[in-house]
């Protein structure tokens, strides 16, 4: 404690008073906006006064048919997550670890690959990706899963950091080779020593994965597709209080998953000793 | 490395081979693996360079290259001249100014937001709530923020009603949330917590023992931060700053959802280029569009990273 009063006094640290201050009142500043979303979804109409209405006819009995677009572009996004991850797991994921363990030299350019969607917004890619995906409609039709192709690559900064950071942090070359020493075969390294060890890095990239894509407009839109977004707008014109819902409970949703790659950040440091003592 | 180029064994790639086998040293087991060669290991690179060339490389080499074609294939400049007419300099110009903006004004508040964070311990719930809260706002772009923005501040939004009641008319001068000056406490909303994460471990990187040296040799606090403190953190801070610009200057979703007619930033005028409601009768504008948003895009983040080599330094 007094090391802290000391920082504080020789000016490294903000006092007390400067801190509640200044978290205090951007704190505010951002609470305000959800806040009016949560007033907002129990809201009479323009004549004023609460209501529960709002929330109740989402459970309604004909809730499904009134919202029917909106419960499907849920469903479309749900499919497009998944497949995202997928193609995370199955298309980056191997290739990094292969690059890290077999061609080292081409890191720096898997680096330089997964950190150009940034230089890349969505709004230039859906330009060349409109003529690209008149071919992919041809090849494999147009249901909305081919969009996760679109939207694998607009993780790939994300994901690539998550994974790399978790691989940074091990040995693969040395645990690798102590697992073919043992006659462990590929499959078996890469299920149950490679996943294992890089877990918190592929959870984070996952979550990452779902957070975005749940949040993805751009492209849906101007590909006209269907997914929660597109959908979330449409609505609002007709029912703007179930947008509204809805936005929230995409929020809610995307501040659990982020939340929760800090805690798996956060928990090696914790719970390290106990593990050892009883392992579970 | 020559010597081992030549060893027997090697056949494709004998040149990687020998780099591989030397960069990982001799004492291991060289017989199992040599036999086998690259090709396999190679051919293990193919899905995610398939996949990248088709889903990353094509389209954007198609964005940029339609700008200088027709629509019937023939080569044309018209689209990338069209480029230099005061309409669409006008676009570029707003879309600068308010990325440029919203990136100081967002850069100022999330370091005064890291500062207040400073000393904080790092399991405590204050800094995991800003750092899990920041993580997920500085993503929360698109319908949902508008949605959010016109809760607050639109026309009946709960603010705009509460101030009208203390006598505070926001919008006396016309609804500007619907128009480019709308989007500043829109995109403030990503810009702020966007700092907050990427600038804090620059911040925690600032070693109390500086301060305690600059004390004891007599230095006042304010000489720490303009002397000690601000130097450290200048390339971060820029670097930082340029990314907030980029981030502002390539999002479309807000936007969008939030100004329905019209075309007053670069992605809102690649949407109605794209929507072929005809851009000054050019065809494949939205290619030429496309173009100057990468050049733009591509010079920022390039002096984002030679910035962010030089804050590195500071990291260790």
């Amino acid at each position: 404690m007094s090391a802290r009063s000391g920082a504080v006094a020789i000016g490294a640290q903000p006092g007390r008073v400067a801190r509640i201050v200044i978290l205090g009142v951007v704190g505010l500043a951002f609470a305000v906006p959800v806040l009016a979303m949560v007033q907002f979804t129990f809201r009479a109409g323009l004549a004023g006064g609460l209501t529960l209405s709002h929330w109740t006819g989402l459970v309604d009995a004909d809730a499904g048919r009134t919202y029917r677009s909106l419960f499907q572009a849920v469903g479309n996004s749900g499919v497009l997550v998944l497949v995202t991850v997928a193609i995370v797991l199955v298309v980056l994921l191997p290739t990094m670890v292969l690059v890290h363990l077999r061609f080292r030299r081409f890191e720096r350019v898997l680096e330089i690959v997964c950190i150009v969607p940034i230089t890349v917004p969505a709004i230039v890619l859906v330009v060349g990706l409109a003529p690209v995906y008149g071919v992919v409609v041809r090849v494999l039709g147009g249901s909305v899963w081919t969009l996760a192709f679109a939207y694998g690559i607009t993780v790939l900064p994300y994901a690539y950091r998550a994974i790399r950071s978790s691989m940074d942090a091990v040995d693969l070359t040395t645990l690798t080779e102590a697992a073919r020493t043992l006659s462990a075969g590929w499959p078996a390294i890469m299920v149950r020593v490679i996943v294992p060890v890089l877990r918190r890095g592929i959870l984070a990239a996952a979550f990452i994965a779902v957070a975005v894509v749940l949040g993805e407009f751009t492209i849906a839109s101007l590909l006209n597709r269907v997914n929660l977004q597109t959908a979330l707008l449409q609505v609002s014109q007709s029912d703007p209080y179930v947008a509204v819902i809805f936005a929230l409970l995409a929020l809610a949703l995307a501040f659990v998953l982020l939340l929760s790659i800090g805690r798996l950040g956060a928990a090696p440091r914790a719970r390290a000793p106990r593990a050892r003592k009883a392992p579970a | 490395m020559a010597g081992l180029v030549t060893r027997p064994g090697v056949r494709d790639l004998p040149e990687r081979q020998g780099r591989a086998v030397a960069s990982r040293g001799t004492a291991r087991m060289p017989h199992r693996r040599r036999p086998r060669g690259l090709a396999l290991p190679l051919l293990g690179l193919t899905p995610f360079a398939a996949y990248v060339v088709l889903f990353l490389a094509i389209p954007t080499a198609l964005a940029v290259a339609t700008g200088f074609f027709t629509k019937g294939g023939a080569p044309t400049l018209d689209n990338v001249v069209g480029l230099f007419t005061p309409t669409v300099l006008g676009t570029f110009v707003s879309s600068a100014w308010i990325s440029a903006l919203t990136a100081v004004l967002g850069a100022v508040i999330g370091a005064l937001v890291c500062y207040a964070l400073l000393g904080l311990p790092e399991e405590g719930v204050i800094r995991r709530t800003v750092e899990a809260g920041s993580s997920v706002l500085a993503q929360f772009g698109g319908i949902m923020l508008a949605f959010a923005f016109i809760a607050t501040i639109g026309v009946q939004g709960v603010l705009t009603v509460w101030l009208k009641g203390i006598g505070v008319d926001i919008f006396a001068d016309g609804v500007w949330i619907y128009q480019v000056p709308g989007l500043i406490p829109v995109y403030l909303y990503f810009q702020v917590p966007l700092m907050v994460i990427t600038f804090l471990p620059a911040m925690e990187g600032l070693k109390v023992q500086w301060a305690e040296a600059n004390a004891t040799l007599g230095g006042t606090r304010l000489g720490y931060w303009t002397r000690i403190a601000a130097p450290v953190l200048a390339p971060s801070f820029a670097g930082t700053l340029l990314l907030l610009f980029a981030n502002a200057f390539s999002s479309y979703a807000t936007a969008a959802a939030l100004i329905s007619q019209g075309a007053q930033i670069v992605p809102l005028q690649i949407r109605s280029a794209l929507r072929s409601e005809t851009v000054l009768g050019r065809e494949n504008m939205a290619g030429a569009l496309a173009l100057g948003m990468v050049v733009v895009m591509v010079v920022v983040m390039s002096l984002y990273s030679v910035l962010q080599r030089r804050t590195s330094r500071w990291q260790r």
